[in-house]
């Protein structure tokens, strides 16, 4: 039993994190992250060449790590920073990519952007619910549907996407000038896009994806928590520093006990939100996977809110306000949830382990 | 990073469920699985047990008879023991009073009390909170006048568990009533059958007896029943409050209590389905399981920091705030399982052809009840959260 970090982890969370303090204050994060394309093609490129996304992916595959606990690493550093660059499709992509037999080079080096595009209007969350097609066309395929809230989308040079042919589930690659792609900023910052695809020449990548789609669900829900950790951390430190500083009647308002407990919960919460998902990282790849992936997601879920509403409300009215940086780490926690999975749904999965098992 | 346990750890693991197995009484075990109150004998059937295996005094050095184990075996063996339904170990001599003198006591006193507590010899129970001194212990007033050879003790203690039991209590006397509250305390010894001391018992939410009030009146203590320095008490109280205390989070309890209701919830058929296929009740039972399969590796992230350091860290009071909300949410979905059927009370009051929920389970209100003290005793999860802003966030 042991729960540091190896060196090597360290050393990337390190250079990490000392990257992102120096080219990324949280001025200069908004206005990337707020407007078109909604994140920085400089950063993306010196975040290749430092070698961030080799960690996301395995040896086998051209890269350098890969596990659950590379992906915490990297997650949590980008989520103190509030980072919006598009790594979540690059780590998704990844290992969709390796499942497929494919090349990762491009992407490795970051001059392709993956986005990864499974969710639809109706279906939110998992692989159930899907309805669009996969037909043959000529030697190649095509596709027709519409995905919805695509993250990376804007920025994506190639789409891969979750497409039916029959009752089969496959993984198809569709690039960038191939569909009508509608991008648009997040209300916490970073890009998404709606992709409709109308016979979108496609090229077949695994006839049945189902295995490596929950797969790379997994890996970005695990990528979600650990970017929601790192999010809390930032956040407590900011709101510490509040209590600590902020006077009214006279006295730090962190003397006040109705303030204290409060904190006291939320920092306790922050340690949960740890713990489930280093459980979930290590369950990655087994047969535990998607179940530990759901609990994780579920408690950050819940705990997350909790975290950016308290937060807020202690800071009183300057923690609703744009200039504050603590507002946008609160926006920021709060929408994580509706990333792949919320609270609602992940507990619904959880619930089906035990009635079932 | 690596959540799994050791080879060598999962060896202890198997050999203490090997001696469980063994060596726990089936009777008593199925006392505890159903909730019981447990007889004296029981208590006592058990340490011996420990103690032959060399078991009992779990965090106790080697030297004084302890088995040497580290903070991981000694969670391991915790765990098991809760999962086994093995009664708890009894806490004042061996977990309290034995690090204190280990600490604190002369040799004469080490020598005298502690194999007689490893060999039930004496019951000791705990002299520390007061009808005026809860959270606020060191207001506490029961005083001890020093006449001589002896003090004498005027008072009344609370809250003493199993007391009914004891033939010795340690006990938090003032000594000096004219400096700052903390200052004026001492750590004293008490034989319960000195005369001027009464156990009246005090009957609980759920109708049962385990804790009492103590009062003492003119009772005559030795002078070498003084532990540490006349007046150096508050120290020692506070020694024993911050003690590394493994068992805090209490996941063994939460993960038994967590099995059994999910059992139940599989077996027990509610308006034409499974309970667990009712969504709202599957729900906050996935809902704990998270909430508990985090607190175990919170658990475990600590007891691993305190492998490493020799230090149990503040966050003993994190897992003791977790650890008591969770078990109590599960006592209270074990309640709700069975419905109108947890009403009968007492528990034997349906039996045999007549009950109508299952045997282990007759209790589960009672339990529910009782166990809203959990968040209560040994420091007030208010306190806990007192003692965690102090320390953690500088305030």
């Amino acid at each position: 039993m042991d729960f540091d970090q190896t060196e090597d982890r360290r050393m990337l969370a390190e250079t990490l994190n000392r990257f992102l303090a120096d080219r990324y204050d949280i001025a200069t994060r908004n206005t990337v992250a707020y407007d078109a394309p909604w994140h920085s093609p400089d950063l993306w490129a010196q975040m290749a060449e430092l070698g961030i996304l080799h960690a996301l992916a395995d040896e086998d595959h051209g890269g350098m790590g890969g596990t659950g606990f590379d992906i915490t690493t990297v997650f949590e550093e980008l989520g103190r920073a509030l980072c919006p660059e598009p790594v979540l499709g690059a780590l998704m992509g990844l290992r969709l990519l390796s499942a497929a037999g494919a090349e990762t080079e491009a992407v490795l080096e970051g001059t392709e952007r993956l986005a990864v595009a499974i969710a639809e209007p109706e279906a939110p969350w998992g692989l159930d619910h899907l309805e669009t097609r996969a037909s043959k066309a000529g030697d190649g395929w095509a596709l027709t549907g519409r995905k919805s809230v695509v993250y990376g989308g804007p920025s994506a040079t190639r789409f891969l996407v979750a497409a039916l042919e029959g009752d089969m589930l496959g993984l198809y690659e569709v690039a960038a000038g191939d569909a009508r792609i509608t991008p648009y900023g997040m209300v916490e910052g970073g890009g998404a896009a709606e992709l409709f695809l109308d016979a979108s020449p496609a090229k077949r990548l695994i006839p049945d994806a189902r295995t490596a789609l929950q797969d790379a669900l997994n890996a970005g829900m695990i990528a979600l928590c650990a970017e929601a950790v790192g999010v809390a951390e930032r956040m407590k430190e900011m709101l510490l520093e509040h209590l600590k500083t902020r006077t009214q009647f006279g006295r730090t308002i962190g003397s006040f006990q109705a303030l204290q407990h409060r904190t006291v919960d939320l920092v306790t919460e922050i340690e949960q939100m740890r713990s489930i998902t280093i459980l979930a990282a290590d369950a990655l790849g087994g047969p535990e996977a998607d179940r530990k992936a759901a609990m994780a997601k579920n408690l950050i879920g819940r705990a997350g809110r909790l975290m950016s509403e308290e937060t807020m409300q202690m800071h009183g009215g300057i923690g609703v306000t744009w200039e504050a940086a603590v507002s946008h780490y609160a926006k920021r926690i709060v929408m994580i949830d509706a990333q792949l999975g919320d609270t609602d749904y992940c507990l619904s999965q959880v619930m089906e382990g035990l009635q079932v098992a | 990073m690596e959540l799994q346990f050791t080879d060598e750890e999962i060896a202890f693991r198997d050999e203490v469920r090997a001696f469980l197995k063994a060596e726990l009484p089936e009777d008593i075990a199925g006392r505890v699985r159903r909730g019981e109150e447990l007889p004296k004998d029981d208590y006592e059937r058990w340490h011996a047990i420990l103690n032959a295996r060399g078991w009992l005094a779990t965090i106790w050095p080697k030297e004084y008879g302890g088995p040497g184990w580290s903070v991981v075996e000694r969670h391991i063996f915790e765990e098991e023991c809760a999962m086994a339904s093995a009664p708890r170990i009894v806490p004042f001599g061996i977990t309290m009073l034995g690090p204190v003198l280990q600490k604190f006591g002369s040799k004469e006193q080490c020598d005298a009390i502690l194999p007689r507590i490893l060999n039930g010899d004496d019951w000791w129970c705990q002299g520390y909170s007061e009808p005026g001194a809860g959270s606020d212990l060191a207001s506490l007033r029961t005083k001890a006048v020093r006449e001589g050879d002896h003090y004498i003790v005027n008072g009344q203690k609370t809250w003493t568990t199993l007391g009914q039991h004891a033939d010795r209590m340690f006990c938090l006397v003032r000594t000096d009533p004219n400096v700052k509250p903390q200052a004026g305390i001492s750590f004293l010894l008490i034989d319960m059958d000195a005369p001027g001391v009464e156990v009246r018992p005090i009957k609980l939410i759920d109708g049962v007896h385990d804790v009492n009030d103590v009062f003492f009146t003119d009772v005559k203590v030795p002078v070498e029943n003084l532990v540490g320095e006349e007046n150096s008490g508050w120290t020692i109280a506070k020694f024993l409050l911050t003690h590394e205390r493994t068992n805090i989070a209490g996941t063994g309890f939460s993960n038994q209590a967590f099995d059994t209701v999910r059992a139940l919830a599989r077996s027990r058929r509610v308006n034409g389905r499974r309970l667990i296929d009712d969504p709202l009740f599957a729900a906050r039972l996935a809902q704990a399981e998270i909430d508990l399969e985090a607190m175990k590796i919170t658990n475990l992230r600590m007891l691993a920091r305190a492998q490493k350091t020799g230090q149990p860290g503040l966050e003993s009071s994190m897992l003791k705030i977790k650890g008591t909300v969770i078990r109590q949410e599960l006592n209270d979905l074990a309640r709700r399982a069975l419905g109108p059927a947890a009403a009968p009370f007492p528990a034997e009051a349906l039996a045999g052809n007549d009950a109508i929920a299952p045997e282990d389970h007759r209790r589960n209100a009672g339990a529910y009840f009782n166990n809203r003290k959990l968040s209560i005793y040994g420091g007030s999860n208010e306190i806990q959260r007192n003692i965690l802003t102090k320390a953690m966030l500088e305030l």
